[in-house]
């Protein structure tokens, strides 16, 4: 692959995200002017009430007077600047928060893909090669029941299990705040944080990986290529990863990006239940609140970070596949 | 040789007759058949168990399971008869699942068989718009619309299908694609039938049995949805819903663990049915993608 290739490739896949991110724009628009009440009702509110004339003059302040195609522009001008507004629950910037809670979403994110990919590709993987056996068909219930279980009913049986009857794990939050760990004390106790959340998320994603693995496994092993690599006296674990998991992976590695928005998605319930102070938290607490700027601002942000996403896995992808010319 | 020891073939048994044969031969999917038909008779026997308000005191608050054969699931935290609402849960369940379901692929039909037919600038316009719904993380989508339109059960179902509806419309384009220059569609195209109807009466009956296998997988997401809005307090407050029951009972978990339990056992078996189903609708009416 040549450098200048890549990085051809990866404008021309950027470029294509560009009608998206302006439709999800004018989405983002529109569902706030769905929304009851604007800025102004909210700034009045705030001041316990105004008289009509000092509103009207509020309102031609922040542009409200205008056509709604300048407003649009207006808002799509700030938004690409990550300018989201004012978030009068927090008497803060929008923006400001939004940082604040993108560490501990992006650091459940990362965890939860991780473990639900590497376990999900491995068990898929053992499933196939001893397919329609005892083994499989373990593996294959497991993964059923994974994927009826709702991540909050999960979270709630795991609560039960390891801090109420066990002990062993805390219920909520991110850290010991009382306890001032430094240094590996401070890591070791957010992982111990970070074990039922990050569970809670991936299994039911660990469930599509190995479903997905195990048919995608079954099927390239019957390619005539196979054939040919053991006929030329190459050893089953040889086989297994030189020549089957390389593209058996292709499918997963698609509905890894795909699904990440998805995940996000899940991340409300799980970051609710474990008081996580991330970004799926703070949309639940913005509905509650009836903070749309902010609401809308999570929005956005996750939809940049699942085109970013989407992006890296089509590098992943023309990686794993040579045939995808990167043109 | 006489007509009578001519061997003919057997007549073919009636596609659906066939159908419900491959269907049976697997026991996961009978499985999956039996644990739907209970939710179904949950649902329909919901008013004889519980006939005015299944939200309404029955019995002392937190009343633990077979203790009291008036409450024999027991009782939640405000005396409310588990069993009841585990009954008109299964109603509400399956009312979003059906009606999201179908909204859902409506949607993506209309969508997916226009793009694909047309292609040109409307599948660039149509598709872009999917991938806008796709990159927006469904469930915050899900709350924002929840909370701008309100949290009555048929704003709630119209949310699910919002929502859910990217993955049938992709599906249809992708089989109008395939058969949009098939011969059948050449023919009937020079015989003069409209755009209309080469779409709805040629094509789209060819196009429609992965999607109508794919509804058993929107049908288990839509009630994971609205079980989820429902434990979050975002629910209808009007209706018993399993989610609502697993996110009260989250208040005595210490203590009276079974008010969370049973409904989170409830939707487990309801979503397990659903794939159960699925994969074995799937299998017998692609019989030859299953291997041996």
């Amino acid at each position: 692959m040549q450098l200048t290739q890549v990085l051809t490739y990866a404008l021309r896949r950027l470029l294509q995200a560009v009608p998206v991110v302006i439709l999800i724009m004018v989405g983002t628009f529109l569902l706030l002017k769905l929304a009851p009440g604007d800025t102004v009702d909210a700034l009045v509110g705030d001041m316990g009430g105004a008289d009509a004339a000092y509103i009207a003059r509020l309102r031609a302040e922040y542009g409200l007077d205008q056509p709604v195609w300048v407003q649009l522009g207006r808002y799509m001008a700030k938004l690409i600047q990550f300018d989201f507004g004012w978030s009068f629950v927090y008497e803060q910037p929008v923006a400001a928060i939004l940082w604040e809670r993108l560490g501990t979403t992006l650091m459940l994110m990362g965890t939860s893909l991780s473990l639900a990919f590497s376990i999900g590709v491995g068990l898929g993987a053992i499933a196939a090669r001893r397919a329609y056996s005892l083994t499989d068909n373990a593996i294959s219930t497991l993964g059923l029941i994974f994927y009826a279980t709702p991540s909050f009913f999960l979270s709630l049986m795991m609560i039960l299990l390891f801090s109420v009857k066990l002990g062993w794990l805390p219920v909520s939050g991110l850290s010991d705040v009382a306890a001032f760990y430094t240094g590996w004390d401070h890591v070791i106790d957010v992982v111990l944080h970070l074990i039922m959340p990050t569970a809670a998320l991936s299994l039911i994603y660990l469930s599509f990986y190995l479903r997905l693995m195990r048919a995608s496994v079954l099927e390239v092993a019957d390619l005539d290529f196979v054939r040919t690599a053991r006929a030329k006296g190459a050893g089953e674990t040889r086989l297994m990863i030189h020549h089957i998991m390389r593209n058996a992976l292709l499918p997963v590695v698609t509905l890894l990006g795909l699904q990440f928005s998805t995940v996000l998605g899940g991340s409300v319930v799980v970051e609710t239940i474990f008081a996580l102070p991330g970004l799926g938290q703070l949309a639940y607490q913005s509905v509650i609140q009836r903070d749309m700027n902010m609401l809308m601002g999570i929005i956005f942000l996750c939809a940049i970070i699942v085109v970013i996403v989407n992006f890296l896995t089509d590098l992943l992808y023309a990686r794993l596949d040579s045939r995808i010319a990167l043109k | 040789m006489t007509a009578a020891t001519t061997d003919l073939p057997r007549a073919e048994a009636a596609p659906a007759v066939a159908l419900w044969r491959r269907f049976a031969r697997n026991r996961a999917a009978l499985l999956g058949l039996v644990l739907f038909g209970a939710v179904l008779v949950m649902a329909a026997t919901a008013g004889l168990i519980e006939p005015t308000d299944p939200l309404r005191r029955a019995g002392d608050p937190l009343t633990k399971p077979f203790t009291d054969w008036a409450v024999p699931l027991g009782t939640d935290q405000l005396g409310r008869d588990i069993l009841a609402q585990l009954f008109h849960g299964a109603r509400i369940s399956l009312l979003v699942g059906v009606l999201a379901t179908l909204l859902s692929i409506a949607i993506g039909v209309v969508v997916g068989a226009l793009a694909g037919f047309f292609g040109g600038w409307v599948d660039d316009v149509l598709m872009r718009v999917t991938e806008a719904f796709q990159t927006i993380p469904n469930f915050v989508l899900l709350l924002a619309l929840v909370a701008i339109l309100g949290s009555s059960i048929e704003y709630i179902t119209l949310a699910i299908a919002i929502v859910s509806w990217t993955a049938p419309a992709r599906m249809v384009r992708a089989e109008f694609l395939s058969l949009r220059s098939r011969e059948f569609v050449d023919a009937a195209r020079n015989l003069g039938v409209s755009n209309g109807a080469l779409i709805f009466r040629e094509i789209l009956p060819n196009a429609l049995p992965p999607v109508i296998v794919y509804a058993s997988v929107i049908m288990a997401l839509s009630i994971l949805l609205e079980s989820a809005l429902a434990f979050l307090g975002l629910g209808d407050p009007n209706h018993a819903s399993w989610g609502n029951m697993i996110g009260q009972g989250r208040a005595v978990l210490r203590t009276d663990w079974y008010c969370a339990v049973i409904p989170g056992i409830a939707i487990v078996l309801t979503v397990l049915s659903f794939s159960l189903l699925g994969e074995g609708l799937n299998d017998a009416l692609n019989p030859r993608q299953k291997k041996q």
